[in-house]
């Protein structure tokens, strides 16, 4: 049957808390949440969600990427080609982004079912990924949350999905126009009771029905909720035992929009055994409600989330979070004018997003980027193996903190990698404690937004020390 | 069959700006300033001048305070026609317009010709070199590497490799720095005049930690002039002329921070000039041999490591053989930037390897400024200027005689 082959998580490593918002904004803001950094959006969440996912999977097999997201980078240009690339999958799939809903991550998966079904595709690889801005000084400033995940979905697959319910509704209770940095809001209640309440309820209650299955059946009910009260409330709607209900990440990640409902499913996966039946429900311009059944042995790639969630770092300070957010605009010195080139990227796309490098036949080294000859042996590029070195851990072999260059993020740490088996990556060290980094240290490497420029962003790989 | 350069040229007259931010000095004036000085040491006129090589980093397309074709020397000096070729190798510029005067003449080509280095930095409304922005050279690659930022990943290796504490690394650095201040306090023409102490460079504010304030050269204007002849016309103009030995160069393979074969603590190019240059001008040892050192010092790391890549003194043993010797001080055993350095004296860009031959041309004819760095019968120095950063070096290395 059809279902997920495998699933991936990521939380990105700041974390913004009640503490440090009271202190700008007084009130009684409690919690903590889980913020990108600044140089992440939601294209590298779902980058990373994704590497998590495929571990272990041989790429090529992926015929298909849906990316879900109502925070895409671009308006009008594809994320889920960069993504692709940057994921080092083939180039004669089918990607696609989904938008416009907090339920698009959950519409992807439905309809990557459906494409599997139908025999067009033997795998979609699906990402659902957010990175809202909550409005400052409001109740939403701790419950949104950022955060991504990717599900592999396929034929006889270890977790399958028995059943889907889905409605469609012109509710309207939470909305951004096409420039809004916030979203906007109806007034709570009208949305509790009028929206989110009977929408999911009748779901949920129509897919019981229709799989002959009663709320006690399910080992875990995996739903989407505007914040942690709406949760609880849910609960008690549905009748389900609080042992029933899969823990939400209200309180360490937050609302993580279209990946959320996915995100909560993951943290269920991950404690699942064989033979649980676990309910999934999202919200948002209608609702899904769909039954998952746990038939196999969970790939190994469990323990994502729980990595993600214990690596972390506070935002020590509010103004270190509106940088990373460009809350506010700042003083830009006549030097920074940055620049990027199109054309020069696409040249170079085998390496700046892919981060392939070369293996030399003559003389066997390993190196990055990609070569006209061999660095070591001078072998012309005929003799030069391109290489995937993207999933390779590193050492750091030397390493320096300039404090004065002008990263969004100072001080920028420059970082050169010793990649394991062989080849050197020359980059930035991103989500580090600076008080931290050591020569020898163990680094991974991440794929991020490095700066914007002409109205680009511009995409590439830093190296951070190994979550 | 190769002959090589050696005592093929001299250079007979030298003359050099004040350095600083010259708020005052457009980069006309500071070609006037130096070319002017260069000829009155010469005793000639600027119509004698038969070709110009220029060395400038900066176009004008660019930044502001830039040229991007030699015409802004016949504008500024009214030569009416005389060739001006522009040279450039980032921070080695200078030292490339010396290189291609002194091939004019050694070819036969010219019988008088001159080299002028220049850069006009403070134009541009920001301190520092504005190379920190991304973009500048790759849209992504590299991004946001600045010159002290690359510099201090070579003092964090040597550091490691010589099991050096941060402490331990961060003296024998300030001692540089405090050396390079002490003679920029003894010549009128520097930039930075004033006297530090170890503890105030070791107290500074961190740049790219593990360089701190006093680890990094400042921006700088200024303009350095030379004119060459060939050798055996030299004695027509003056007694003390000074000739070239040797002239190296090497551009480095350029992927050092790509090879993992490489560890920072050496620089590959700068070797490969040195090899040249002592190879041309028949130095064997090179401590013994040469009297003086001008070299390319734009952080405290690079005076240290492009010691030991110029072969002054065996690899990781620069504390035992210069900072607790103080051999580089003038009365030393192997002084070196004696003059201040780039650190003290000054870098702006396109001049500074210019501005070195000034400095050796000088200390050989025993005319530094001030007695009180003036190293005793000085017989053959060297200049050493680099461009690129660790790991991707284009560098030059000349060796001048007094005779």
């Amino acid at each position: 049957m059809e279902g997920i082959m495998s699933y991936g998580a990521y939380i990105p490593f700041y974390r913004l808390n009640g503490e440090t918002v009271r202190q700008v904004w007084g009130g009684g803001a409690k919690g903590e949440r889980a913020v990108a950094n600044a140089d992440e959006d939601s294209l590298t969440l779902g980058v990373e969600a994704a590497r998590v996912c495929l571990q272990g999977i041989d790429k090529s097999t992926v015929d298909a990427l849906y990316f879900a997201s109502t925070t895409a980078p671009y308006k009008e240009k594809q994320s889920a080609s960069i993504i692709a690339a940057a994921l080092d999958l083939c180039e004669d799939i089918l990607a696609t982004d989904f938008g416009g809903s907090l339920r698009c991550g959950t519409i992807a998966l439905q309809l990557a079912l459906d494409a599997v079904k139908s025999g067009s595709v033997d795998k979609v690889l699906v990402v659902a990924s957010d990175c809202r801005i909550p409005p400052p000084n409001s109740d939403l400033e701790l419950v949104f949350g950022d955060g991504a995940v990717a599900l592999l979905i396929g034929r006889d697959a270890p977790i399958q999905i028995e059943g889907s319910f889905h409605t469609s509704s012109e509710f309207i209770d939470i909305w951004r126009l096409e420039y809004d940095k916030f979203p906007k809001r109806w007034e709570d209640r009208f949305i509790t009771e009028e929206g989110y309440v009977p929408h999911i309820q009748k779901a949920i209650l129509a897919l019981l029905r229709a799989q002959n299955l009663a709320i006690k059946d399910v080992e875990k009910a995996c739903f989407y909720a505007p914040d942690a009260r709406g949760h609880r409330n849910m609960g008690r709607v549905l009748g389900l035992d609080i042992s029933q209900v899969q823990e939400p990440l209200f309180d360490n990640v937050g609302n993580t929009g279209a990946a959320f409902a996915l995100m909560i499913l993951v943290g269920a996966l991950d404690n699942a055994k064989t033979g649980d039946r676990i309910l999934l429900a999202n919200y948002g311009d209608g609702a899904d409600a769909s039954i998952i059944r746990v038939t196999g042995d969970i790939r190994n790639n469990r323990g994502g989330l729980r990595r993600s969630l214990d690596s972390k770092a506070m935002i020590d300070n509010y103004g270190k979070y509106v940088k990373f957010r460009s809350l506010m605009e700042f003083e830009q010195t006549p030097e920074y004018t940055p620049r990027t080139s199109l054309s020069h990227i696409w040249r170079d796309r085998k390496w700046v997003y892919r981060f392939h490098g070369h293996k030399c036949q003559k003389c066997g080294k390993i190196q990055f980027p990609l070569q006209k000859y061999c660095m070591f042996c001078q072998a012309d590029e005929k003799f030069l193996d391109e290489v995937s070195l993207s999933d390779k851990t590193g050492t750091l072999f030397t390493f320096s903190i300039d404090d004065r260059v002008q990263v969004i993020d100072p001080p920028n740490v420059l970082a050169t990698v010793n990649l394991e088996g062989g080849g050197r990556f020359f980059s930035q060290m991103t989500d580090r404690d600076v008080k931290n980094i050591k020569v020898g240290m163990p680094v991974e490497l991440t794929f991020r937004r490095i700066h914007d420029a002409l109205g680009v962003h511009n995409y590439f790989w830093k190296c951070k020390p190994a979550r | 069959m190769r002959e090589g350069i050696k005592d093929k040229v001299a250079i007979i007259g030298v003359g050099c700006s004040k350095f600083g931010e010259r708020w005052d000095a457009g980069i006309e004036d500071l070609i006037k300033e130096a070319t002017v000085e260069a000829c009155e040491d010469a005793g000639i006129e600027i119509k004698d001048v038969q070709a110009i090589w220029l060395g400038t980093f900066q176009g004008s397309q660019q930044s502001a305070g830039g040229a991007s074709t030699g015409i802004v020397v016949s504008q500024t000096l009214q030569t009416q026609g005389t060739p001006v070729t522009r040279v450039e190798n980032a921070c080695a510029s200078g030292q490339e317009s010396v290189r291609g005067a002194a091939y004019g003449v050694a070819s036969g080509a010219y019988d008088l010709v001159m080299a002028i280095g220049v850069e006009k930095l403070k134009d541009t409304g920001f301190a520092g070199l504005g190379a920190g922005y991304p973009g500048k050279w790759e849209p992504v690659y590299g991004a946001f590497g600045t010159a002290p930022g690359r510099y201090a990943m070579a003092a964090t290796a040597y550091f490691a490799k010589y099991g050096l504490s941060f402490e331990e690394g961060k003296r024998i650095l300030a001692e540089i720095s405090v050396k390079s201040h002490f003679y920029g306090a003894r010549n009128p023409k520097a930039h930075l005049k004033r006297e530090v102490t170890v503890e105030e460079v070791l107290s500074a504010p961190l740049i790219a930690w593990p360089l701190g304030l006093f680890d990094c050269c400042g921006v700088t204007d200024g303009a350095a002039a030379a004119i060459l002849v060939p050798a055996n016309e030299a004695k027509r103009y003056r007694q003390d002329y000074i000739t070239i030995k040797g002239l190296g160069i090497s551009a480095g393979a350029g992927w050092g921070k790509e090879r993992d074969d490489y560890d920072f603590t050496y620089w590959d190019a700068t070797q490969m000039a040195a090899r040249q240059a002592y190879a041309e001008a028949g130095i064997k040892e090179p401590r013994k041999e040469i009297d003086l050192v001008e070299l390319h010092d734009c952080f405290s790391i690079a005076e240290l490591i492009a010691t030991e890549s110029l072969f002054l003194c065996e690899a990781g043993k620069y504390k035992q053989e210069f900072t607790d010797k103080r051999a580089y001080y003038h009365d030393g055993e192997m002084p070196v930037n004696v003059s201040g350095g780039l650190k003290s004296f000054g870098h702006p860009i396109g001049a500074s390897g210019c501005r070195e031959t000034y400095e050796i041309c000088k200390q050989l004819q025993g005319k530094a400024h001030e007695t009180s760095r003036q190293v005793t019968d000085a017989q053959i120095g060297l200049s050493h200027n680099q461009g690129g950063h660790p790991g991707r070096f284009v560098c030059g290395v000349i060796i001048y005689g007094a005779l």
